[in-house]
């Protein structure tokens, strides 16, 4: 199965084209945000404040990289567990986040808003660190420096590989794909 | 009465901190290259090939195998003819994380209140200790980082005699099936069986710093542990959850005597990337 090359910030017709289980290879600028980050986000989409960046189309991507050493565009840089962000990604959907990256089960509501806002979640190999920070070119923090690992970064990609999880019709590679192998 | 200077322990942490990290133990290593042999799904295959891809790329280009550099989780046998000067075991220990947490670039991941403000301690301390001493002049310290995802991934149950192996069999490879992809599989699962509330969970996590793949000493433990580790592979949850064959590289179990009223079990996941070092001085 050929990886399919996408480009972020992702337009609505690529988006419809992906499907649970597609393996792509993600080119472009995607931004960084895990816990600390989304609880910061949360707290301004409340009170309706302007954020420190503009989600329409955006990637998120969530890690919490090592420090890079001289020479290094990041550290090593593999996703984090998706179930904590559960509780703002509606919201981040809502306000134009079109797709997030990460390892692990989402919550129905989730899966319910990445139906309704058109976006699609998807898996990297959690714990594949380091051949992952091969792939980001470029890393700058652009919000909540104080946050260190968890400040908000602007990363360059190139063929940065993931996997489609949830897709916007409603599919879960990991319901299917356990289902085709239990015994 | 042997003379040793706190020093001699905060290098050899310092060290391990940084080789456990970026150099992934040879166990881990063959069991990943076996595991895509017997890995059927296309995608799990993938995945397997990008561990083992990314450990070469870790080792030779020295950066952490996982952004996750883990909670420093030690335990020490400290030999009774064995006297301490400079400070003490712990003061040691944590001048070690310290110094090896920076040097090695590694992130530091632990917040001083669990609750409430969540600061950043800043150079990964504290650190997990647990002491045993033992006879002897030699001081042998085993350390592991260890990740959040899979440490999420972990739970103890108060069984009683009467579950039987059956209860075990089920608390584990139910509690594996619920994990799913989080802790990151292939997995590999500790298991604790006896002891109290507190004794089973140190005793889960123990299990992961055996070798993986090395059965359990007792047979009839052996055995259970091949018979969990079937099942669990059954599940079909494969390599990061996209389904496949493995699930798991190993299950290791360790155990301790019970009260006649309990059966207490805990389970204690870690991800593929089982990192663990010990140094004997």
């Amino acid at each position: 199965m050929e990886p399919k090359r996408i480009q972020a910030p992702l337009s609505d017709d690529v988006i419809m084209s992906l499907k649970a289980g597609d393996n792509v290879l993600i080119n472009g600028v995607i931004f960084t945000a895990r816990d600390a980050a989304h609880k910061k986000l949360a707290e301004l989409m409340a009170t309706g404040e302007p954020l420190p960046l503009d989600l329409q189309g955006q990637f998120i991507y969530y890690v919490g990289p090592t420090p890079a050493r001289p020479g290094q565009a990041i550290g090593s840089a593999g996703p984090t567990t998706s179930g904590r962000m559960d509780a703002y990604t509606p919201g981040m959907l809502e306000n134009g986040m079109k797709a997030c990256i990460g390892k692990g089960f989402r919550s129905a509501a989730v899966r319910e808003a990445l139906q309704k806002y058109k976006g699609v979640y998807l898996a990297s190999v959690g714990g594949a660190g380091a051949l992952l920070s091969k792939r980001v070119k470029k890393s700058e923090v652009v919000a909540y420096p104080e946050l260190g690992a968890e400040a908000i970064h602007r990363l360059e990609v190139e063929d940065f590989p993931a996997t489609v999880i949830n897709d916007a019709y409603g599919n879960d590679l990991y319901q299917e794909g356990v289902k085709a192998y239990a015994r | 009465m042997r003379e040793l200077d706190s020093s001699v322990i905060s290098d050899h942490v310092a060290r391990m901190c940084q080789d456990a990290n970026i150099y992934l133990g040879e166990d881990v290593f063959k069991a990943l290259q076996s595991s895509l042999e017997k890995e059927e799904s296309a995608i799990g295959k993938e995945v397997l090939r990008q561990l083992i891809e990314n450990a070469e790329i870790a080792g030779s280009e020295q950066i952490p195998i996982c952004q996750d550099t883990g909670f420093a989780v030690f335990f020490v046998e400290w030999g009774q003819e064995v006297h301490l000067n400079g400070g003490t075991l712990e003061e040691a220990i944590h001048a070690g994380v310290r110094r090896g947490y920076q040097e090695g670039y590694l992130r530091k991941s632990i917040v001083d209140d669990p609750l409430y403000k969540r600061k950043n301690t800043g150079d990964n301390t504290p650190a997990i200790i647990y002491t045993e001493l033992v006879s002897g002049d030699k001081v042998r310290i085993s350390f592991a980082p260890k990740g959040g995802g899979s440490e999420n991934m972990s739970a103890v149950k108060m069984l009683t005699p009467s579950d039987g192996e059956d209860g075990v069999v089920d608390f584990v490879v139910n509690h594996v099936k619920a994990a799913g992809p989080n802790p990151c599989p292939p997995i590999v699962v500790g298991v604790g069986i006896g002891g109290t509330f507190d004794r089973v969970a140190v005793l889960a996590k123990k299990a992961l710093f055996r070798a993986v793949g090395q059965p359990h000493p007792d047979g009839a433990f052996a055995a259970l542990e091949k018979k969990i580790l079937d099942k669990v592979n059954d599940l079909g949850v494969g390599p990061q959850g996209f389904g496949g064959r493995v699930t798991a590289l190993a299950v290791h179990i360790e155990t301790f005597p019970s009260h006649i009223a309990s059966l207490a079990a805990a389970v204690n996941i870690n991800c593929h990337a089982s990192r663990h070092l010990e140094c004997e001085i």
